[in-house]
């Protein structure tokens, strides 16, 4: 039946077993390719269509990087008819009550929150997911708030923040994750301002 | 015995989960959602029908000594090509199983079948006994979410039935192994009075 457990043999039949997997992994990775990044661009798009106002760039295409706090965060800014509507910042925070949460912010012109839309995250379902948009009205709150005069934590520790029940330590990522969404966003606008000013 | 037979011997005499008890990693972490247990079903359905096939083609060929070893890459090589696939043309799907579908590759019953069945039998029944277990495996998982979503987040494949959050506990890990033990209870019961 099977072959005798000679070195040869084992070898030879190993050798075989990955060359030919390997090479159909690499033939499906050559056709999959393009449709996968067919489906993150689609992905972040329609995330960033969440936050922001209507626009009419391709927002993925202008996307830039900024340093804050030795960590990079994309920013994608909005645009209609050029002119630039609204910011979408790619923001994270590592002190989930799972891991890493990235949370997708868009802000308006004058530093309001437009939306918010939770990219990934590895929370308790029924209580730390409920800071998923649509699961509760946790992330309801911070529509239309200004982080200058909103106090970006819960009330617990003393900020604006209605945290979600027994998940002090989600909500608090997430508080966390927006601060510093809203920090890279001011140095966006200071940019653009700058800009502006040194056309005048 | 007959093809038919091989087909339902995984379903209910052989149910991977609730007889064999097989598996049990993804069984007690995907459950979460009636929809996310036949998804996993599915994929695991998937995989061990290609592993079987391929491996009762090789297995004359594979010295004992490594046929493990042969088994686990042709095992391997199956779910990463399903996961690029799945996160390829279903990304939907993709992003509520992507972090389970690697562990398909560990799942006990893929590699219990290839070694238990497929090794030793042609390729139609190996295939038979793959699409079987698969199902069963299937619909283990799909009751299993079934029962835990109705309990756990008052709501059916999705769709809410109450206006309300149901009974936490059964989304979560002891709520698993809850329902898991009394559907098993339930399953043996009637498989007895079956036979």
């Amino acid at each position: 039946m099977a072959k005798e457990s000679s070195l040869k043999n084992m070898v030879s039949t190993l050798f075989i077993v990955c060359l030919v997997s390997s090479t159909l992994l690499g033939g499906v990775y050559a056709i999959t390719k393009e449709p996968i990044e067919a489906a993150a661009i689609a992905k972040t798009n329609s995330s960033i269509s969440q936050v922001v106002p209507a626009f009419d760039n391709d927002p993925s295409a202008d996307v830039f990087t900024k340093e804050f706090d030795g960590n990079s965060y994309k920013i994608y800014p909005a645009k209609k008819g050029g002119e630039i509507v609204g910011y979408a910042v790619e923001t994270f925070s590592t002190n989930g009550f799972g891991g890493r949460i990235v949370i997708m912010v868009g802000f308006n012109l004058d530093g309001t929150i437009f939306n918010t839309s939770v990219l990934s995250h590895s929370e308790t379902p029924g209580l730390g997911d409920k800071m998923v948009e649509g699961k509760s009205t946790f992330s309801v709150q911070f529509k239309g708030k200004n982080p200058a005069d909103f106090k970006m934590s819960v009330k617990k520790d003393g900020g604006d923040v209605d945290a979600i029940t027994a998940s002090t330590i989600t909500s608090r990522a997430f508080c966390g994750a927006l601060e510093s969404a809203y920090e890279v966003y001011k140095l966006c606008v200071q940019i653009q301002t700058n800009k502006e000013n040194g056309n005048e | 015995m007959s093809k038919l037979s091989l087909l339902t011997s995984g379903i209910i005499k052989n149910n991977p989960t609730f007889v064999l008890v097989l598996g049990m990693c993804p069984t007690l972490a995907t459950t979460t959602s009636a929809i996310n247990g036949f998804g996993m079903g599915v994929a695991t359905l998937f995989v061990l029908t290609m592993s079987n096939i391929v491996i009762s083609l090789v297995a004359t060929q594979v010295p004992d000594k490594v046929r493990i070893p042969v088994y686990i890459v042709v095992i391997a090589a199956f779910v990463t090509i399903l996961q690029l696939l799945m996160q390829a043309f279903t990304p939907g799907l993709y992003a509520t199983l992507g972090i389970f579908i690697p562990l398909i590759v560990v799942n006990c019953i893929v590699l219990g079948r290839a070694e238990a069945y497929a090794s030793k039998n042609s390729v139609t029944d190996s295939a038979m006994d793959g699409i079987g277990s698969g199902i069963g495996f299937t619909l283990a998982l799909t009751v299993i979410g079934l029962v835990r979503e109705i309990l756990g987040s008052a709501s059916i494949f999705g769709v809410k039935f109450m206006d309300s959050d149901g009974i936490l506990a059964f989304v979560l890990a002891p709520g698993a192994f809850i329902v898991l033990g009394y559907l098993m209870v339930l399953f043996n019961k009637l498989k007895s009075k079956i036979s």
